[in-house]
C-alpha cells in the first residue's frame, strides 16, 4: 500500500508502480478485493491527496476533484448540478455516499455508475494526468468498453469539469427495489438553454454509458425551429414522444439477471418522456437554475 | 440482623421494578446500538487457526478422488481435512440423518461442503482450498419437485424423493359447492438473510472433548447432532451460546459446527470459523419454494362449503426439518376458516435444488399466499368484499381446524380483519420521492401510479407439534451475596434478538421478588431448552423458568414458616423479603439464606400434542394456535412495474 500525500507524488508514485490498484472511497475496489475477484500487487491510496478533495468554480464550470464523495455533491452542488446531486443521491447508502467519489466512479468506469449519465448530459471533461503532463477528455470519449476506459496505466484522474447547468436537469433510475440498488437503466437530461442545447445521459443499457445524439440534435431542432427556448410553450405530444424514442434506440442494452433489454428500451422511452416533462415544465416556469 | 422490628414492620407494597410487565432495558441493549456487542463472528482467542470450507461448484455430481497433498503444503496450513477424517457417523439432519459432514463419492447441491482447511492466516486457507483437488463426474441434477414427487426422477436417497406426505381429509373427500374456484401458486424461494454469518470457535479440551462456541438457535440438538458425527460422549461436547446476529430459522440446522470441531480436534488448536456473506447462502436452508394447486367451493353468499389442495414443497437435497414444515403446510392448509370439508395432500420432495428447512412461518406461509389468493378470487366471483368474505368465514373459537382439532382459545380472526380494516388508509405520496415507486431514484412523480389494498389472514401453530416431547429445563439459584438475594436463572434457551435474556429475568423478578437477577450464557451444561423457533421460548422456556422459581419459592417460604411460624401457604417473596399477605415482612431473604443457596432445576412441559392419523390427517396437533390479519397499501407505477415500499398494517393474536 502506498500513500502518497500531494498529487505530484501520488503521480510519480503511479508512474514507477503502474501495476498498484488506485484506490479512492474504495466502495468498488473493496468489493472486487473481498472476493477474490482481483488480486492487485498493491494499492494506491489517493485518500491523503488533498489537491483531490475539492471543487472550485471558475468561469461558469465545476472542477471536480476526483475524490469528492457523492455525499459531498448532494450537500454542495444541487443548485450548480442538479443532475449530478440527484445522482448521486441514488448511490448506495449514506455510508457508501460517504466514501465513494465521482473520481472513482469513474475509475471504475462501470456501464451502471450512477455519475456517468449525468456527466454525459452536461458534457463534461474528464482532466487525466501523469509525469508526462495533462489531458483533457470528454467524458463521452473516456468510456471504450465494460469497465475500461482511455485511462493509461501511468495515470490518474486528477478531476472532472463540468459545465454549470443554466436550466433544469433531471436524473431517473429504474433499480431492481427502491434503494440501495444497482442500476437496471437510468437516464439524465440536461435542458441547456444558455447554450441552447439538450443534453442526454444513458446508463446500464449499453457496453458503456453513452449520449443519444439524436435525441439531442432532434429535440434541440424542434425547441429551436417552434422558438421555444424563447416562448416557453409546451413541447408538442409527438416531440416528446419521438425523443424518447431516439432515447430508447441510441441504448445497446442486453439481458441479464437485472433486466431483459426490451425492458430496458422501455424503461429509457418511459424516462426520457417523464423527464422531458418535468425538464421543460420547471423550464416553462422559469425557475432559475 | 435484618429481623429486628425496626426494619421488618413496614409492610412492602411496591412491586420489584423489572418485573412481567414492566420494560426493563435489555441486557445487550447498549452493546448492540454503539456497535460493541460481540457477535459469533468477533470470538478470538490467541493463537487460534482459521477455518474454511470448500464447497462443491457442481449441484450433482460423482466425487471420483480428492487429492489434499498439495493444500497441505501450503506454509501455514494445519489441516486438509476429507469425508475420510470424520471421526463419527458422517452423517447428522435435525429429522433424518441424511446429509453428510463432508461429501463422500456424491455431492447433491452446489455449495455442499467437500473439504476443510485449517491454517494460521485465512489467507493462507484460501490459497489451499485452491489448491485442494476434486474431481467431479457431474450427474444431471433433479431440479423439479413436482417431478420428483410423481417419481419420475432419478431417487437421490435410498427411500426415494418423497421426505414426506401428509393427507388430510376432513368432512366429505367429494363435497361440491355452486361456486367453485381454483388456482395454481407458486412461491419461491427465500433466505432469512441473518445478518451475522456462519462463525464459531472450537476449543480443543484436554480430556478429548471439544468447547464449541457458536450462534445458534438449539444447542442441545447441535451438541447431539455434532457428538454423533465427531464419535464423542455428548458430554464431550459442550457448546456455549456465542452473540447472535438473527437466525429466523437458519440457524437450526448445523453449519460450522462439526466443522470446526474436526479442525480443532485434528489440530489440536483453538479452529475459527466465519463464513462470509456469500458463502453464508450456500452454508444455510432456505424457505421451501412450493407449487400448490387449490379449489374452493362456497355457497352463492360465499360460504366455504370445501377446499382441496395438493401442495409440493421443494426440500432440495437433504430432509433438514421438511417433514415438519410439510405437516404445518397441510395442516395449516385451509387458513383460519371454518370449513367443514378439507382435502389436502402435501409433499415435501428431495431435489438437487439448495437445502430448505426453517424459516419463520414455516410451512404456513406458503399455504397462507395460495388461500389467501383463493379467497380473493372467490370475494371476486361471488361479488362480495375481500373483507367481508374473511369475515362470513372467519374460524371462531369453538371452530374445528382441517386436522379436525376444535380450536379451544381465543380466535378472534374476523375481529383482526376489521380491526386492519379500520385503520386509516396511508396519504398518497403528495410529492415525497421517497414514498413513490422508485424512491428517490426518481422514476415517477406520480406518472402511471395506481394503489392497491389487498387483505390477508393467517393461522400458525405456537411450539413444537404432532406429539413431539416439547420442553424447556430452567436451573434458578437463589443465594445472598453482600447481603442481598440475587437470582442466577440458568437455561439452555437461545436468544436471538427476540428479548429471551430480559423476559426470563422479568419472570424470575416477579416470581421470588428479588431485584437482582442474573441470566447465565445459554451453554448445554444444564439441560435441553428446545428450539428458539416455532414462537415457543417465551412459552416453554419461561414456563419452566417460572416452575423452577415456584420451587424456589416454596423452599424460601418453608424456611421462612420454620423461622417464624407462620403458614408456608400465606406467605408471598416480595422486595427482597418473605412478607404475609398483608405484606408484612417476616423475614429478610438474605439473611434467611446467609451461607446457603436454594437451587431448584425444572423440566417443563406444555400440554401434550398428539400425531395426526397417518390416513386422515385427523388429530389434536397443535397445542395453541396464533392469527394474524394483515393489511398491505402498495403504490404500483403500471408502467414501469416499480412499487412503493408499502404500508402494512398488522394486528395478530395472542399478542406477545
Amino acid at each position: 500500500m502506498r500513500r502518497p500525500t500531494s498529487w505530484a507524488e501520488a503521480l510519480s508514485v503511479r508512474a514507477a508502480a503502474p501495476d498498484l490498484l488506485p484506490i479512492a472511497g474504495g466502495t468498488d475496489v473493496m468489493v472486487e478485493l473481498n472476493f477474490d475477484r482481483r488480486r492487485p500487487p498493491g494499492l494506491l491510496d489517493l485518500t491523503r491527496v488533498p489537491e483531490l478533495a475539492t471543487w472550485t468554480v471558475f468561469d461558469g464550470t465545476v472542477e471536480l476533484g476526483a475524490g469528492v464523495t457523492y455525499a459531498q455533491v448532494v450537500a454542495d452542488l444541487g443548485d450548480l448540478l442538479p443532475g449530478l446531486a440527484t445522482a448521486s443521491r441514488t448511490v448506495g447508502s449514506p455510508q457508501i455516499r460517504n466514501r465513494g467519489t465521482v473520481g472513482g466512479n469513474l475509475g471504475s468506469a462501470s456501464p451502471a455508475g450512477d455519475a456517468h449519465p449525468p456527466l454525459l448530459a452536461a458534457g463534461a471533461v474528464v482532466e487525466l494526468e501523469s509525469v508526462h503532463g495533462r489531458r483533457s477528455v470528454p467524458v463521452s470519449e473516456f468510456f471504450i468498453g465494460v469497465k475500461r476506459s482511455v485511462l493509461e496505466p501511468d495515470e490518474l484522474i486528477r478531476s472532472v469539469r463540468v459545465p454549470c447547468a443554466t436550466g433544469p436537469e433531471q436524473f431517473s433510475k429504474v433499480g431492481t427495489r427502491n434503494a440501495m440498488v444497482i442500476a437496471v437503466a437510468s437516464f439524465a437530461l440536461r435542458v441547456d438553454p444558455g447554450r441552447r442545447r439538450v443534453g442526454t445521459g444513458i446508463g446500464s443499457a449499453a457496453p458503456t454509458p453513452r449520449t443519444a445524439p439524436e435525441a439531442e440534435t432532434f429535440l434541440a431542432r424542434e425547441i429551436e425551429a417552434a422558438d421555444a427556448w424563447a416562448s416557453r410553450d409546451p413541447l408538442p405530444a409527438p416531440v416528446v414522444r419521438r425523443f424518447a424514442e431516439l432515447v430508447a434506440a441510441a441504448a445497446s442494452p442486453i439481458d441479464d439477471v437485472r433486466g431483459s433489454a426490451s425492458y430496458r428500451r422501455h424503461a429509457l422511452t418511459v424516462m426520457a418522456t417523464r423527464t422531458l416533462g418535468w425538464a421543460w415544465d420547471e423550464y416553462r416556469q422559469g425557475v432559475p437554475a | 440482623m435484618g429481623t429486628g422490628p425496626g426494619v421488618l414492620t413496614d409492610p412492602v407494597t411496591t412491586a420489584v421494578r423489572g418485573g412481567v410487565g414492566d420494560s426493563p432495558r435489555r441486557p445487550d441493549g447498549t452493546l448492540k446500538v454503539t456497535g460493541e456487542f460481540a457477535y459469533s463472528s468477533d470470538l478470538w482467542m490467541d493463537g487460534m487457526l482459521w477455518g474454511l470450507t470448500l464447497r462443491s461448484p457442481h449441484a450433482h455430481a460423482r466425487v471420483t478422488r480428492i487429492e489434499t497433498a498439495r493444500a497441505l503444503a501450503v506454509p501455514g496450513v494445519f489441516a486438509v481435512l476429507t469425508h475420510e477424517d470424520v471421526p463419527g457417523t458422517n452423517l447428522y439432519g435435525l429429522e433424518i440423518r441424511d446429509q453428510p459432514v463432508l461429501a463422500a463419492d456424491r455431492v447433491r447441491y452446489q455449495g455442499e461442503p467437500v473439504a476443510l482447511v485449517a491454517a494460521e492466516h485465512p489467507e493462507a486457507a484460501r490459497r489451499a482450498l485452491d489448491l485442494v483437488e476434486v474431481d467431479f463426474d457431474p450427474l444431471p441434477p433433479v431440479t423439479d419437485a413436482r417431478e420428483s414427487v410423481h417419481g419420475t426422477s432419478p431417487s437421490l436417497h435410498p427411500g426415494g424423493n418423497v421426505v414426506r406426505h401428509v393427507r388430510i381429509r376432513h368432512g366429505d373427500e367429494h363435497a361440491r359447492a355452486d361456486v367453485v374456484v381454483t388456482g395454481d401458486y407458486e412461491v419461491g424461494m427465500q433466505d432469512q438473510a441473518f445478518l451475522g454469518p456462519e462463525s464459531g470457535l472450537a476449543v480443543p479440551s484436554p480430556d478429548g472433548g471439544v468447547d464449541l462456541y457458536v450462534a445458534t438457535q438449539w444447542l442441545h440438538v447441535d451438541r447431539d447432532q455434532v457428538a454423533a458425527a465427531l464419535g464423542l460422549a455428548p458430554e464431550l461436547v459442550r457448546i456455549t451460546l456465542a452473540g447472535v446476529g438473527g437466525a429466523f430459522g437458519a440457524r437450526e440446522d448445523l453449519s460450522i459446527q462439526v466443522h470446526a470441531c474436526m479442525l480443532a480436534l485434528r489440530t489440536r488448536r483453538a479452529v475459527k470459523m466465519v463464513s462470509s456473506r456469500e458463502e453464508s447462502f450456500f452454508g444455510h436452508v432456505h424457505r421451501h419454494p412450493a407449487r400448490m394447486r387449490y379449489e374452493h367451493g362456497a355457497t352463492r353468499d360465499g360460504r366455504l362449503v370445501y377446499v382441496k389442495a395438493e401442495t409440493i414443497l421443494d426440500g432440495g437435497a437433504y430432509a433438514s426439518s421438511t417433514p415438519a414444515v410439510v405437516t404445518n403446510a397441510a395442516t395449516l392448509g385451509a387458513g383460519p376458516y371454518d370449513v367443514p370439508n378439507v382435502a389436502i395432500d402435501c409433499y415435501g420432495a428431495y431435489t438437487n435444488n439448495p437445502p430448505c428447512g426453517a424459516m419463520r412461518g414455516f410451512g404456513a406461509v406458503q399455504a397462507a399466499f395460495a388461500y389467501e389468493s383463493q379467497m380473493d378470487r372467490l370475494a371476486a366471483v361471488v361479488g362480495i368484499d375481500p373483507v367481508e368474505i374473511r369475515i362470513r368465514n372467519a374460524l371462531t373459537e369453538g371452530s374445528r381446524i382441517a386436522t379436525g382439532q376444535r380450536v379451544d382459545s381465543a380466535a378472534p380472526v374476523a375481529e383482526l380483519v376489521r380491526r386492519v380494516r379500520d385503520m386509516p388508509l396511508p396519504p398518497s405520496a403528495d410529492g415525497d420521492l421517497r414514498a413513490m415507486p422508485g424512491g428517490v431514484a426518481n422514476t415517477t412523480h406520480g406518472e402511471g401510479v395506481r394503489r392497491g389494498v389487498g387483505y390477508a389472514v393467517g393461522l400458525k401453530n405456537v411450539c413444537f407439534s404432532a406429539g413431539f416431547d416439547d420442553y424447556s429445563t430452567a436451573r434458578v439459584v437463589l443465594e445472598a451475596v453482600a447481603g442481598e438475594p440475587v437470582v442466577l436463572v440458568h437455561t439452555a434457551a437461545v436468544e436471538v434478538g427476540q428479548g429471551l435474556v430480559t423476559l426470563q429475568a422479568q419472570i424470575a423478578r416477579t416470581e421470588l421478588g428479588v431485584a437482582r437477577v442474573t441470566v447465565a450464557t445459554a451453554d448445554t451444561q444444564v439441560g435441553g431448552a428446545g428450539s428458539t423457533s416455532a414462537s415457543r421460548q417465551s412459552y416453554v422456556t419461561g414456563g419452566a423458568v417460572q416452575a423452577a422459581c415456584r420451587q424456589v419459592a416454596e423452599e424460601v417460604r418453608r424456611r421462612a414458616a420454620e423461622r417464624s411460624g407462620a403458614d408456608p401457604g400465606a406467605l408471598d417473596l416480595a422486595g427482597g423479603k418473605v412478607v404475609t399477605r398483608d405484606g408484612v415482612p417476616v423475614a429478610d431473604m438474605a439473611d434467611l439464606l446467609g451461607d446457603d443457596r436454594v437451587e431448584r432445576t425444572v423440566e417443563w412441559r406444555h400440554r401434550p400434542t398428539s400425531p395426526i392419523d397417518p390416513a386422515t390427517g385427523q388429530g389434536d396437533a397443535h397445542v395453541q394456535l396464533a392469527f394474524a390479519a394483515h393489511r398491505a397499501v402498495v403504490d404500483v407505477d403500471v408502467e414501469l412495474g416499480l412499487s412503493s415500499t408499502g404500508w402494512c398494517a398488522t394486528r395478530r393474536s395472542p399478542t406477545t
